[in-house]
């Protein structure tokens, strides 16, 4: 019988039972950014631990960091204190570093991949629930809690209890204007929030074998808001293609070996896996949320639900989302006014997500009542847009081109919803105060969807702004 | 094969059993965002969390309580949290488990739990139990009534008692023999692995 990718991952990098049943686990690459990881230094430091594999440790700083003026000192003083504890950190214990202005600082899970750090068949750990994005590489990806920072730093290993995993095969073909976004709030919308639990998933069929790695990246980035711990897309030729003169991967024959190796993650033919999904691309919409969660997301085309259809506390959730929203049962999503709209995250702020709106704002404009932020996930994002010219689109556009960082995604920098604001959003929650201000509300969707409703003014049907019928996505 | 005739050290007290009056927080998929809002995550401990937990639920924009249940006198002190499905859903903020332990919650009751937080929890010695629907209305429903009304987990049965009622729980494995073990923070038996992650280590072949 054979193995999936998860298996064959696990097994590479397996040490040995622990006395609870529960299994050790080697990290091939631990990221580390100042938010969740200044704490686990401090435990080090109690128990007087080193870092036993500095060398498979990395740091940026993406959280906090201000997307205006990113000159030190930075004016929130905590901000300021965030960063010198991990600038002392890495130091100390000889963590190689990429803070502002070193040219390849920027959201931890834009940074590993495009400096090719993240390599099929890694374990990968980070204390932030999307390290799942790196599972597009066919890596067992990992978000962990600040305890498990420290243990990986102290150990270069968890403490794991083995996942299922469940084969999501999307096939078909995409319609046009039909992105990597729409495809994953779809998956969640069917499956729901918690539908994952207790699995990993591996993205498969014609649609993602089709896709580009920033494209498996964003699928692969929100496997966690359908609850899954990971997920990963077998690598191949499109995965190494990427990978090739990467900064951190290997040149010449050594590439070849590499490659050869990579390949033999890929799940087997024969693979069994615990479950299976399939879904036909056909059914894929352009995707928005309506609500406080990921998976209360309906098509462009829809209604928002009518909680006197439902029953016990589905009822009173849909009345308390629609509520919080300020929407109305049964009102079609499309019309709805914003005020922000963000473009930027880990799941949708890479150079391909910039260039296919790009191509659509040209000589069009936002609308007056609409603040637009356009923010690149990382510094080489940024430098690469900035040579394409993409940011003078944007701003000519009327977006906001900002510097780099996870922004108002979550909102711990001074980029924030203020009061009731409602946020069109390319980021991947669109929880109860997630983007800065406690009552702001947001609505989760692809890029071209936060541009033509940036546009519109309100939430729009981006094959409609932007004429995509009949072209090919 | 199980080593667990190996002796182990215990670093933490063993946790088999837990008695407290109860809290309902009432919905399904309450997030971690919800449970510390990020602005809270500005810190370099998680010393000062406990006032922060459930922060906008309980107060207003300008700080004014909005009487939320964890607020309440009559909930003072309690000790074990009955919450819904999906509990703690989100980001792998362990800032989520540690507000809640900082502010004096020693367990959590729910239909479910999202993954991440439920190993956060584990790992800081706070049990996650996960019980059927019906029998979770009735805990709630006793807790609001009766805030004074006494739960006693037991770890090792897997069970609630609560008004003379007894409920059954459960809980992964391996969680529940680390509780009984005190082994819940695997640091030191990482550590004892040392030798064998070294070997790993360098026959990884890659990377």
């Amino acid at each position: 019988m054979g193995k999936s990718l998860y298996q064959k991952v696990w097994d590479k990098h397996l040490v040995r039972q622990l006395d609870n049943g529960q299994y050790q686990l080697f990290m091939a690459l631990h990221l580390i950014h100042e938010v969740t990881s200044p704490q686990a230094f401090g435990m080090l430091k109690e128990r007087g631990l080193k870092v036993a594999f500095p060398d498979r440790t990395y740091a940026t700083v993406d959280h906090i960091i201000p997307t205006d003026n990113q000159a030190r000192p930075f004016a929130d003083d905590m901000a300021e204190k965030m960063i010198q504890f991990l600038d002392e950190a890495v130091a100390e214990h000889g963590i190689e570093y990429f803070p502002p202005g070193s040219g390849a600082q920027g959201i931890v899970h834009v940074v590993g991949p495009e400096l090719g750090l993240t390599q099929p068949g890694m374990t990968i750990c980070c204390g932030d629930s999307h390290t799942a994005t790196h599972g597009a590489f066919g890596c067992i990806a990992l978000g962990i809690g600040t305890s498990q920072v420290r243990d990986v730093l102290a150990t270069q290993t968890l403490a794991m209890d083995p996942l299922k995993v469940r084969r999501i095969r999307v096939e078909g073909m995409l319609s046009p204007g039909v992105t990597a976004k729409d495809v994953i709030l779809h998956i969640i919308r069917v499956s729901g929030v918690k539908g994952g639990v207790g699995y990993a998933y591996e993205y498969a069929g014609s649609v993602i074998e089709n896709m580009t790695m920033e494209e498996r990246m964003t699928v692969c980035n929100m496997s966690i808001e359908g609850g899954a711990r990971c997920g990963y897309v077998n690598p191949d030729e499109t995965t190494f293609e990427y990978l090739r003169g990467r900064e951190r991967v290997p040149t010449g024959d050594e590439f070849d070996a590499a490659v050869a190796i990579w390949r033999d993650f890929a799940s087997d033919a024969d693979a069994v896996f615990d479950d299976e999904l399939v879904i036909d691309a056909d059914d894929i919409m352009p995707t928005v949320t309506w609500g406080i969660t990921p998976g209360q997301a309906i098509s462009i085309d829809e209604s928002v639900p009518n909680p006197d259809q439902m029953q016990g506390l589905e009822k009173h959730h849909v009345t308390d989302a629609l509520q919080y929203m300020h929407l109305e049962a049964d009102m079609p999503i499309k019309g709805t006014r914003i005020d922000v709209a963000f473009i930027g995250s880990c799941t949708n702020g890479r150079l391909s997500d910039f260039e296919l709106v790009a191509g659509y704002i040209k000589g069009r404009e936002v609308a007056p009542s609409v603040r637009a932020i356009a923010v690149p996930g990382s510094e080489k994002v940024d430098s690469a847009a900035r040579a394409k010219n993409l940011h003078t689109i944007f701003e000519e556009a009327g977006f906001e081109w900002r510097k780099p960082g996870c922004s108002m995604c979550l909102a711990m920098n001074p980029d924030k919803l203020i009061g009731d604001q409602i946020c069109a959003s390319s980021s991947n929650r669109n929880f109860i105060g997630r983007q800065g201000s406690p009552t702001g509300r947001t609505i989760l969707m692809s890029p071209i969807m936060v541009a033509a409703a940036a546009i519109e003014g309100k939430v729009a049907d981006a094959r409609e702004v932007f004429h995509l019928s009949g072209q090919t996505s | 094969m199980s080593p667990a005739a190996r002796p182990v050290p215990t670093s933490h007290p063993v946790i088999t059993k837990l008695l407290g009056t109860g809290i309902y927080v009432q919905g399904n998929d309450i997030d971690t965002d919800r449970i510390i809002p990020a602005r809270f995550l500005k810190c370099v401990t998680f010393d000062e969390l406990g006032p922060a937990l459930f922060y906008d639920q309980r107060f207003t924009e300008t700080g004014d309580s909005k009487h939320h249940l964890l607020d309440a006198p009559c909930h003072k002190g309690a000790e074990i949290l009955i919450a819904d499905n999906n509990f703690g859903c989100g980001s792998s903020r362990e800032h989520a488990p540690q507000a809640i332990h900082k502010f004096g919650i020693k367990a959590i009751i729910a239909g479910s739990f999202a993954e991440i937080f439920q190993g956060n929890c584990t790992t800081l010695g706070i049990p996650c139990l996960v019980m059927a629907e019906e029998a979770r209305k009735e805990i709630a429903k006793t807790v609001l009534d009766t805030p004074d009304a006494e739960l006693l987990i037991d770890i090792e049965k897997m069970q609630v008692t609560c008004a003379n009622n007894v409920y059954s729980v459960m809980m992964k494995a391996s969680s529940r023999q680390a509780f009984m073990a005190g082994t819940y923070d695997p640091l030191e038996h990482l550590l004892d692995g040392m030798e064998d992650i070294r070997r790993k280590a360098r026959r990884l072949g890659y990377a």
